[in-house]
C-alpha cells in the first residue's frame, strides 16, 4: 500500500494501531480525539479485534492493564482531563512491567479547560502522571505521516521494554489532514512467557502485580526498572534538525509548535537570521546530549510552547543554563503565528533579555 | 509556489467537505498538502471554517491566518476574515447570501450567487462545490481537468450516486459568466 492517501491524524493513528497488531482498543470518547474511537468503532470488528467503550476512562485504562497482562496489544486514548483520571492505572501499568500504548491528543487546562490545542500536559507525560518511581516513554509527532510512524513504532517499544508509551498529540495534529503512507513493514513478535494465558497445569504460575510490600523487593525492582530507563535514554532519542548546520539560535519546539516554527525560521533566514530548530521527537527520553552539545555552537535557544513554559525546563538542564532561553508561547487552546515566533527570534538575535 | 485557502460558512454547507475535495486534488498532483477543519460546537450549527494549504515545498503551520484564497458562504465570515486577506488576495462571495460588497480596494473580489444557482439547477446543497468550481477557474489552484478523480475519493461509497451531482455543480461554477 505505498499510494498515499488523505487522512486525520486521529484515523490515521488508529488505522496504524491496527496495523501493529492492537486488537484491543478501551475508550471513552472526549474531544479533539474521538474520531480514534469512532474509526476503531467502525474497523475492530472487520480484524476480528474488540472496540469497547467504557463506562469511564479508569474503566478503559484498568481493562488496558487486563489485556496486556494477558499477553496482547492494547490500547486507549484520551484527551488531557481523561488522561488524569487515567492516571492511576498508568501507575499500575509501570509497578507491574506491563506494555501499553497510551494517546493523549491534548487540549487546554486545567481543570475541564476547553477544547482547542494545547500543550501544557508536557509536565504530567514526562514528569509524573501519576505516584511512584517510573517513566513513560513519550512520542511527539509533527504531522500525520508521523502519527502513522510513531504509533507502528510506539507498540514496538511497549512490548520491547515492557513499559507505557504515550503519543503525545494536540488537537490540531488530531484533526488535520495530510497525505500519509500506510506503508509499515513488518510487526515485531516479543517473548511473552511473562504474561497471564492459563498454566495449563504444566508450568507455575504467572503473577502480575505491582504491590511490594518488602522494602527491600520494591527497592530492587525500582533499581532494575531505572537500569531500563537508563538503557533507553542511550537508545531511543529520537530528534530532528532544522537548519541547524550554521545557526547561532536555536528553537527547541514539538508537534504543531515545531511546524510553525518552521516558517518562523524560514522567514528569519530570508532576513539574515542564523536560526534553526531542534525538534524533539522523543520527549523522554530527552535529546539532552544533542542539546548541551548545541549549546557550545550557539548563542540562544527559544522555548516554542503551547503551554506557560514546560518544556523550557528541560532545555534549561539539558544545557546546564549555559546559554539563555527565551519563551515564545500560548496557552489555553491559543496558538502563536509564525510572526509571533518571528518576533521572539528577532529579540533573542538582539540579545534582549530573556 | 504555495496557496493558502481558507473556506468559511455555516455548518451545513459543506465547508469542510470542499476544503477536502481541494486538498485531495492537490495531493493527486503531487503537491503538499494540509487540511485543518476548525473543531468544536460551532460544527453543529454555528461557523465553520478549514484551512487548505496546497504547496510545491512541504506544508509548514497548517493554520491559514492570513489567506491568499477567501471563500465565504455567510456574512460574519466576510466580517472576520476579509482585513486578514493578504494584499492582492482573492475573496470569493456567495452573494445569494451576502449582501455586501468587498470593502477593501487592494484585493481581488469576486462574486457569484451559488446558491441561488444550485437551487435553480436542482442542485440544492451544493452551492458550495459551485463556489470551489468558480475558485479554480479564477485562481488555477487545481487543474480542471481531473476534478473527476478526486470527486471519486472523497465522495464516500454510500454516495456515490451524488458524484454526478457534484461534478455539474462544480462545472456550473467554473463556467459562470459574470
Amino acid at each position: 500500500m505505498s499510494e498515499k492517501v488523505l487522512m486525520k491524524g486521529n484515523e490515521a493513528l488508529a488505522e496504524a494501531a491496527i496495523m501493529a497488531g492492537c486488537r484491543h482498543y478501551l475508550g471513552y470518547p472526549i474531544t479533539p480525539q474521538t474520531e480514534i474511537a469512532a474509526y476503531m468503532a467502525k474497523r475492530m470488528p472487520k480484524v476480528g479485534g474488540t472496540f469497547l467503550q467504557a463506562e469511564s476512562e479508569i474503566a478503559a485504562i484498568n481493562m488496558v492493564i487486563g489485556v496486556s497482562s494477558a499477553g496482547k496489544r492494547a490500547m486507549t486514548s484520551s484527551s488531557s482531563p481523561g488522561i488524569s483520571l487515567k492516571g492511576e492505572g498508568l501507575s499500575y501499568l509501570a509497578g507491574c512491567d506491563l506494555p501499553a500504548f497510551v494517546v493523549n491528543v491534548q487540549r487546554g487546562g486545567p481543570g475541564l479547560g476547553g477544547i482547542q490545542p494545547s500543550q501544557s500536559d508536557y509536565f504530567q507525560a514526562v514528569k509524573g502522571t501519576s505516584h511512584g518511581d517510573y517513566r513513560m516513554l513519550v512520542l511527539a509527532p509533527a504531522s500525520v505521516q508521523e502519527m502513522v510512524t510513531m504509533t507502528f513504532k510506539g507498540f514496538d517499544l511497549a512490548d520491547k521494554y515492557r513499559m507505557t508509551v504515550m503519543l503525545l498529540a494536540d488537537g490540531t495534529m488530531g484533526q488535520m489532514m495530510e497525505p500519509v503512507s500506510l506503508d509499515m513493514g513488518e510487526v515485531t513478535e516479543y517473548d511473552k512467557s511473562w504474561a497471564v494465558t492459563g498454566t495449563n497445569c504444566e508450568r507455575s504460575h504467572n503473577i502480575v502485580n505491582s504491590l511490594f510490600l518488602k522494602p527491600e523487593e520494591l527497592e530492587k525492582k525500582n533499581f532494575e526498572r531505572y537500569e531500563k530507563y537508563r538503557v533507553i535514554e542511550e537508545n531511543e532519542v529520537m530528534y530532528e534538525e532544522y537548519m541547524m548546520d550554521d545557526a547561532e539560535y536555536c528553537i527547541v519546539a514539538f508537534g504543531i509548535a515545531a511546524r510553525i516554527s518552521k516558517n518562523a525560521i524560514d522567514m528569519a533566514r530570508a532576513k539574515g537570521i542564523k536560526v534553526g530548530m531542534l525538534r524533539p521527537i522523543t520527549l523522554w527520553p530527552f535529546p539532552k546530549k544533542e542539546m548541551r552539545a548545541i549549546a557550545d555552537r550557539v548563542k540562544s535557544f527559544i522555548s516554542v510552547e503551547l503551554s506557560m513554559g514546560q518544556m523550557i525546563e528541560d532545555i534549561r538542564l539539558a544545557t546546564e543554563c549555559t546559554r539563555p532561553v527565551y519563551l515564545c508561547n500560548r496557552t489555553g487552546g491559543m496558538i502563536m503565528t509564525p510572526e509571533e515566533v518571528l518576533a521572539k527570534i528577532e529579540e533573542a538575535s538582539k540579545g534582549g533579555n530573556n | 509556489m504555495t496557496k493558502n485557502m481558507l473556506i468559511a460558512g455555516f455548518g451545513g454547507q459543506g465547508i469542510l467537505f470542499s476544503g477536502k475535495f481541494l486538498a485531495y486534488e492537490g495531493l493527486l498532483e503531487d503537491k503538499s498538502v494540509s487540511w485543518l477543519p476548525s473543531y468544536g460546537p460551532e460544527m453543529r450549527g454555528g461557523t465553520a471554517n478549514c484551512s487548505v494549504i496546497i504547496s510545491d515545498t512541504p506544508v509548514g503551520s497548517p493554520i491559514v491566518s492570513n489567506p491568499d484564497i477567501l471563500m465565504v458562504m455567510n456574512m460574519p465570515s466576510l466580517d472576520k476574515y476579509e482585513d486578514a486577506t493578504v494584499v492582492g488576495g482573492q475573496i470569493f462571495i456567495d452573494s445569494a447570501l451576502i449582501d455586501r460588497k468587498v470593502n477593501r480596494e487592494d484585493v481581488e473580489a469576486y462574486y457569484i450567487p451559488a446558491t441561488k444557482l444550485a437551487s435553480d439547477e436542482g442542485l440544492s446543497g451544493l452551492a458550495n462545490m459551485i463556489m470551489i468550481g468558480y475558485v479554480i477557474r479564477k485562481t488555477n489552484i487545481i487543474p480542471f481537468e481531473n476534478i473527476e478523480r478526486a470527486l471519486q475519493k472523497v465522495v464516500p461509497a454510500s454516495k456515490q450516486h451524488l458524484l454526478d451531482a457534484n461534478k455539474k455543480a462544480l462545472e456550473l461554477g467554473f463556467n459562470y459568466a459574470e
